[in-house]
């Protein structure tokens, strides 16, 4: 055990006298995880807070900024891609683009579509399944009709 | 990570052949040390022959569909029966053989020896992508064998939450999403290997154009199968619980799930084609002896269709009661994604121009890949474009199109490139006679097969129907005689590789005459592929390798 | 003790000549520690981006029936409990803290601190799993279930006490036992890296139902204030109950506020308070006017029992990462209770973080977008 409690004094003791001897080990200084914990902390508290006003449409937008502001402290300083080698950086803000890309298409077309959707809006309390009508014959149809 | 150029030096490996006493194979003997190999030969050619063994089950599956539809009425199977034939064909020819036949199976084995490494970046994930595929089979097989599939292989909703043969659907969801681990796996391995193993003088433009291809394929697996594993989650989800997300009847949205089904299945075709392309890329240079035409452009079409692919999902959807504008937006990008793979094939034909063409086993396989994906190819056209989609969807022309690519492009590559690789992984050369018969029967049956079911599909005949008009029975019943004929052609082949198996000759270092580092390595390669640094050059410099009847194959001139 | 001496003798050992030979730490077909750590890392982030795809899939979702039924989300995430979700948040987000601390602590050798920082990430884990269960069951109990079995709240009524939360901490309180028996072997034998082992994932076996408990306080806690009125969410739902008295097909959501508080108690024998943000006010029912929306009624299957379908996907499919990273971190402790890390080989700890980290990731966008709704 003493050993050990040597070895990690050699090696803190080290590590104060800078990280380049560790090669490729870049230990994150303390202050910074506190300082990043806090700020996100924060922020949680912040999205809370302005939860409770009424924003309308804009509502959503807010959230959505806070949340990726917390989830770029995340990703910058706890994943320390900030640090990383460009190429992960690449990897993660890539997939990005194929999330957009997906949600994008997806949001677009089902937007497009919407005008076709056939809602029943006529539902008994006693029967909350929704059987989709079609207006002209009144048979059920899928959800969805063809353009 | 190290990429120093370094200069080109003499070859390590002495002049002299011989089969090596110690190599892969039998570097340790017993069943555990096949089960539990972390070496990516060995599982390499497990998968090779798991995948086999799954073409065989989807193949007879496939000439049940053709005997069946013999007569345009009272086939041999019952309507039920035919729809699970033809659905369990689908699936189990796309997610068990063809995704996972190049990469998984030749990629595994030929990555780490063109590479110069000893062996994939993380080789207890490759262990365990190849169980995920093992128990995806199980998965396929319980599907199969408890109730039986019915869906079609695409699962649509609502009919795949409203069959009755729902064990069997969530059977095969399952199976779905392991197998889609699995290619993940695959994809991340060969990734990070390509990244970060490179030994030194390895660049990336010093990397085989079947590197370029597998790693845009990685790029896809591991970017478009997580959406696919969410899609088949949820219709579990929707099957066990009920929870509506794709039910109509809960005011789901249908149209939602083919556009996840989409989102990974059409960038999952070219999963399929691209390492199909990258292996043309290999046996046409090497069997004209000659170097890669364009080498540069080969390898960024690659990435490019990995890319392009994404942006065109929405094509297989045109009819599904997608918005007007997205279906002109979608037909618009179509027609991107075939600019990359015109431009390899113009290089293929650019390498053939003035080179001295071995007509072999390989290279005959090599030259009906480029008739039939170019079939494929351009038949493609008329369905990506929006009008005249309305009228070939669902048809029959549908099915031929995509057995020109998959089955014409990939699985005739695929031959091709185990018949290119065979000496390589067994240390036996086969007989390429017989090799050259079989890939001319598998080329006539072929397109006796498919070509009917153009003109089929473009007169109105309705893919997945078990009966069909009377007028159509003459090119029916042409087309399952070329389905006999491809079959037995295909037997041939797989006879031609087991015979070499009892009495080939012992295959040399190089038989071929290429320049990539497989061939600088034993056949078969040792344990840990190189005894020592292998040395990098340009892989398609054919001027110093000569043909050596000492050796009866290549030696590289010092 | 001899066994961690001796492995790490072994380690500096490996340290000093790692030039010459491969040391255990440094698998067979890597170059060097680099090298290796390198690809560790590539490979996770690659993890990481199928990650993000395999959410996307049902941020997807959230979005499109979001866009298509706005006042269906507006509805449903009343039934949420935002304290709650904020508590859950604060945990995960001091889960982040520690395993981000636990990569510096393997850097740097702190052998005592790597174990004591892992184990407040499993403990953070455990409880965030164990808030988790109270709100699942409680959901579960007033019928807020997915898809068609969704039960409508229409006429208030709800079944008897059904045993949900029971249910779900069966398997937590078998594995909780299973480490106090593991905790009393490893201090009965005094052997230090059992007792490293144990110890963690007996305090994390235990922060799961300290979970559960808050998840219960705060749950009563919420009820009492939507009782007086103290809640902005509790006038609203008392201003929609009130505004539906005269609906002719629900007389009784006006039932005696006595027939509930009796069930109420009963249910708190059991589990100590089934009663929940729904018990107090059972008979929330929206009135089209109130919302002023297309649809009529989003009170039923096919509207609020979508979110629920969504809701549950989502959170279950987080909740399954964070049991999987649980998993990952116990493997870890193992490690670093053998103090196998260094500056040389840190990459388990520094890649489980990413993905730790992840989990947090995706929280952070699932918080506001389904406890935040107004």
């Amino acid at each position: 055990m003493a050993q050990t409690t040597t070895s990690e004094h050699n090696h803190d003791a080290h590590a104060g006298h800078g990280h380049h001897e560790h090669g490729f080990s870049h230990p994150m200084p303390i202050w910074m995880l506190l300082s990043v914990f806090f700020a996100l902390l924060f922020l949680t508290g912040l999205t809370v807070f302005q939860a409770q006003f009424d924003l309308g449409n804009a509502e959503i937008w807010a959230s959505l900024t806070i949340a990726t502001i917390k989830a770029a402290l995340v990703i910058l300083f706890f994943m320390h891609l900030l640090w990383d080698k460009p190429l992960n950086a690449i990897v993660i803000l890539g997939s990005l683009i194929f999330v957009a890309l997906f949600l994008g298409f997806t949001l677009m077309d089902a937007e497009g579509y919407r005008e076709n959707l056939i809602y029943n809006s006529t539902i008994e309390a006693s029967q909350p399944v929704v059987v989709p009508v079609d207006p002209i014959t009144g048979a059920a149809v899928p959800a969805v009709a063809a353009p | 990570m190290s990429v120093v150029d370094r200069p080109i030096t003499a070859p390590v490996h002495s002049e002299v052949d011989s089969y090596p006493e110690h190599h892969f194979l039998n570097h340790s003997k017993g069943f555990l040390s096949w089960a539990l190999t972390l070496d990516h030969k060995r599982i390499g050619l497990m998968y090779l022959v798991g995948v086999m063994s799954s073409f065989a089950l989807g193949g007879a599956f496939a000439l049940m569909i053709r005997i069946h539809l013999w007569n345009f009425k009272d086939g041999w199977l019952s309507n039920q029966t035919y729809n699970q034939v033809f659905t369990l064909h689908g699936a189990i020819m796309v997610f068990l053989f063809i995704i996972p036949s190049v990469p998984a199976a030749l990629g595994n084995f030929l990555l780490p020896v063109m590479l110069g490494t000893k062996d994939v970046a993380f080789p207890r994930l490759n262990l365990s992508s190849f169980y995920l595929w093992v128990t995806g089979l199980i998965l396929f097989l319980t599907a199969l064998s408890v109730t039986g599939l019915d869906t079609g292989w695409t699962f649509y909703t609502p009919y795949s939450i409203e069959t009755q043969q729902g064990g069997a659907v969530l059977a095969a969801t399952f199976g779905v999403f392991v197998l889609g681990f699995s290619s993940i796996f695959t994809g991340l391995n060969f990734i990070v290997t390509i990244n970060t193993m490179r030994p030194p003088g390895m660049t990336w433009f010093r990397m085989p154009l079947f590197l370029w291809a597998i790693y845009a394929t990685s790029i896809i697996q591991v970017l478009a199968t997580p959406v696919l594993g969410i899609t088949v989650l949820l219709l579990s989800a929707e099957r066990l619980l009920g929870i509506g997300i794709f039910d109509p009847k809960l005011n789901g949205d249908p149209v939602t799930f083919q556009h996840f089904f989409w989102f990974y299945s059409h960038p999952a075709v070219y999963i399929m084609i691209l390492p199909a392309m990258g292996i043309i890329s290999e046996l046409m240079s090497v069997h004209c002896h000659k170097g890669i035409f364009g080498y540069r452009m080969i390898a960024y079409s690659s990435i490019a269709i990995a890319l392009f692919g994404f942006l065109v999902w929405g094509h297989h959807m045109f009819t599904s009661g997608m918005a007007d504008v997205t279906t002109i937006v979608f037909s618009a990008l179509t027609f991107t994604v075939s600019i990359p793979s015109a431009i390899k094939v113009f290089n293929w034909l650019g390498t053939m121009y003035q080179g001295t063409v071995s007509l072999n086993t390989p290279m005959l396989y090599a030259l009906a890949f480029i008739f039939l994906f170019t079939i494929g190819g351009l038949t493609g056209l008329p369905l990506g474009a929006l009008s005249t989609d309305m009228h070939f969807h669902d048809t029959y022309f549908v099915v031929a199109h995509f057995h020109y690519v998959m089955m014409g492009g990939t699985l005739v590559a695929f031959l091709g490139g185990v018949f290119h690789w065979w000496p390589k992984m067994t240390g036996r050369m086969f007989n390429d006679k017989l090799g050259i018969v079989s890939a001319i029967i598998v080329f006539v049956g072929f397109n006796l097969t498919f070509l009917p079911q153009f003109v089929l599909g473009s007169r109105g005949m309705p893919r997945r129907y078990a009966t069909y008009l009377p007028e159509f029975q003459p090119l029916h019943q042409l087309s399952t005689i070329g389905s006999i004929t491809l079959g037995s052609g295909l037997l041939l082949a797989l006879i031609v590789l087991l015979m070499s198996l009892v009495n080939g000759k012992k295959a040399p270092r190089n038989p071929w005459g290429g320049a990539t580092l497989e061939w600088m390595c034993s056949s078969p390669p040792p344990h840990d592929n190189f005894s020592s640094a292998p040395t990098v050059g340009d892989p398609y410099d054919f001027s110093n390798i000569e043909y050596d009847g000492r050796v009866g194959g290549y030696v590289k001139r010092t | 003790m001899t066994a961690i001496q001796e492995n790490l003798a072994h380690v500096v050992d490996d340290h000093a000549d790692h030039h010459h030979e491969h040391p255990s730490w440094l698998a067979h077909h890597f170059d060097d520690a680099e090298q290796q750590y390198d690809s560790g890392k590539l490979g996770m982030w690659l993890f990481l981006v199928t990650e993000v795809l395999f959410f996307s899939g049902m941020f997807c979702a959230y979005a499109l029936y979001r866009n298509r039924n706005p006042e269906v989300f507006e509805f449903c995430s009343s039934f949420l409990n935002e304290k709650l979700g904020a508590i859950n948040t604060g945990v995960l987000l001091f889960s982040s803290l520690t395993m981000a601390w636990a990569v510096r602590a393997a850097q740097l050798r702190q052998h005592q601190l790597l174990v004591g920082m892992l184990g407040a990430t499993l403990g953070c884990a455990a409880i965030f799993l164990g808030v988790k269960a109270v709100e699942y069951s409680h959901k579960m109990e007033i019928g807020l279930l997915p898809g068609k079995l969704y039960v409508a709240q229409l006429d208030g009524a709800h079944g008897p006490h059904k045993g949900y939360l029971e249910f779900i901490c069966t398997v937590p309180a078998i594995v909780t036992a299973l480490c106090a028996f593991y905790a009393i072997y490893a201090f009965a034998t005094k052997s230090l890296f059992h007792q490293r082992v144990a110890g963690p994932m007996l305090v994390a076996g235990l922060c799961f139902f300290g979970g559960v408990g808050l998840g219960q306080y705060l749950e009563a806690q919420e009820e009492a204030s939507k009782g007086h009125g103290g809640h902005a969410a509790g006038h609203e739902h008392h201003a929609m109950v009130d505004g539906h008295v005269d609906h002719g097909s629900h007389e009784h959501a006006a039932a005696p506020e006595s027939v509930h508080a009796a069930e109420t108690k009963t249910a708190a024998e059991i589990a100590a308070s089934a009663a929940t943000a729904m018990g107090g006010t059972p008979n929330v029912y929206v009135s089209p006017t109130e919302l002023k929306t297309p649809n009529a009624d989003v009170n039923q299957r096919s509207m609020a029992g979508l979110f629920f379908s969504i809701y549950y996907c989502m959170t279950g499919v987080h909740a399954i990462h964070i049991i999987g990273g649980m998993i990952v971190i116990t493997w870890l402790i193992v490690k670093a209770a053998r103090e196998e890390f260094h500056e040389q080989y840190f990459g388990p700890v520094d890649n489980v973080g990413l993905y730790w980290h992840l989990v947090d990731f995706i929280w952070i966008y699932l918080f506001p977008l389904l406890y935040l709704i107004t």
